[in-house]
């Protein structure tokens, strides 16, 4: 359970948004809308702990996330505008080594599993440079397939990908709902996720 | 503990492999630099003798500082850093990681080299076997009082001169007690009270700037 409370972000001189706040629950999916400025991105940062609020609390399961700490990370995974992979790595070599970093179990057999459901078969053993922007993008996603963490944090996930990995990505994240995970994302596509309770938080 | 740090030390090894070139080009650097010195002072042997401690430290510190720009700005601008801001365990380590990482590349290669280059100054086996303890010693410090450079000019326009202004009089205390290991064994006094204060230097860093530095990160990530 994510609850945010009265939540203000000031950006240098100016306040983007205050008084926002949302609860969601188990199984649901949280959509945050706005135009480009809004504050969106900034709202996820503060989600995931890196941005303090000026103003306002974010609470797991009833405690402050700046209380939990580790214990609050080790529930959540982000997946943001960068693609968070190396290109001097392989795509295996990458999945491997996010795993390890962010301290989940993950076999090489699962990871090459992962990277056959987004479509990489077959490129597993190509250093990522060589890849093209959706390919890159792909890599990322694949973090998402073997992911056991209930909180995923999505900022633009849909961006560089084509139709069939659109609707793919969809039938994921409807998984994870269904798994009874929690989803926090933005998009400006619009994106039919199927199942699970849809809420809308609009911005600005 | 030790899990997260190996983790991050293979990763960053792996990709220093993979991009051989930033580690030649730091080497190459140190080994022109100190070979253009007795080019330049001419053929005296009691001149290059004394000089040559301060000559070599002077071309590590440089040699150094040149790959330290890279230490966060490749993860930052890939994402990755906030992916490791964001594991599930302190900063501070994945830091700890980073900078055993950095030394192993950088400092290592120095310390295996500077015998080498220490014959051009005629020093005796004596002095070149201080001068490399020294370094060996020293360059972890380096490495971790640079971090915390890189870490406060992370993101910054022309952060490279800005972090060798901030780096380079941090590292004074380590030029000092480096060159006077090997000063002190030339001229007869034993150079171990150099040492030890090198390894102190050397602990202090290690054990404070990840965190110094992870702090640093962490703003740089708001």
């Amino acid at each position: 359970m994510l609850e945010a409370d009265n939540l203000e972000c000031v950006r240098g001189e100016r306040r983007l948004f205050a008084g926002v706040g949302f609860r969601l629950a188990a199984g649901e999916l949280l959509f945050l809308q706005g135009r480009n400025g809004a504050g969106k991105t900034s709202l996820l940062r503060m989600l995931l702990g890196l941005l303090p609020p000026e103003q306002g609390e974010i609470r797991w399961h009833g405690e402050p996330i700046r209380a939990l700490a580790d214990d609050y990370r080790a529930a959540l995974c982000y997946l943001g505008h960068l693609n968070a992979i190396k290109e001097e790595l392989t795509p295996l070599e990458n999945l491997l080594a996010a795993a390890r970093l962010a301290d989940e179990e993950l076999a090489e057999d699962e990871a090459l599993d992962a990277l056959e459901q987004v479509g990489l078969a077959g490129r597993e053993d190509l250093a990522c440079k060589y890849l093209s922007q959706g390919q890159k993008r792909r890599v990322a996603l694949a973090r998402l397939v073997k992911e056991k963490r209930p909180l995923w944090i999505l900022d633009e996930p849909f961006v560089a990908l084509d139709a069939a990995a659109v609707e793919w990505l969809a039938k994921l994240i409807s998984g994870h709902l269904q798994g009874g995970g929690l989803v926090v994302m933005t998009t400006h596509q619009p994106v039919n996720i199927p199942a699970g309770a849809v809420r809308e938080l609009r911005l600005g | 503990m030790f899990k997260i740090i190996l983790a991050v030390i293979g990763r960053d090894l792996k990709l220093a492999l993979r991009r051989q070139a930033d580690i030649v080009s730091a080497l190459f650097f140190f080994v022109i630099v100190v070979s253009l010195f007795p080019l330049g002072v001419g053929p005296e042997p009691d001149l290059l003798r004394q000089l040559a401690p301060g000559v070599l430290w002077v071309a590590a510190l440089l040699a150094t500082m040149l790959s330290l720009p890279r230490l966060f700005a490749d993860d930052f601008r890939d994402g990755t850093l906030e992916q490791l801001a964001l594991a599930p365990h302190p900063l501070g380590l994945v830091v700890t990681g980073k900078v055993i990482a950095h030394w192993l590349v950088s400092g290592l290669p120095l310390a295996l080299i500077a015998p080498v280059l220490g014959i051009q100054f005629d020093l005796s086996a004596e002095a070149l076997a201080v001068l490399t303890l020294a370094i060996l010693l020293g360059t972890p410090a380096l490495s971790g009082i640079g971090a915390i450079g890189a870490a406060l000019t992370l993101g910054l326009r022309g952060g490279g001169v800005l972090l060798s202004l901030l780096v380079l009089p941090l590292y004074i205390p380590v030029l000092i007690f480096g060159a006077g290991a090997v000063d002190a064994t030339v001229s007869g006094l034993g150079g171990e009270g150099h040492l030890s204060l090198l390894i102190a230097l050397t602990f202090a860093a290690l054990g404070f700037a990840p965190w110094a530095s992870a702090a640093a990160l962490k703003i740089a990530l708001e």
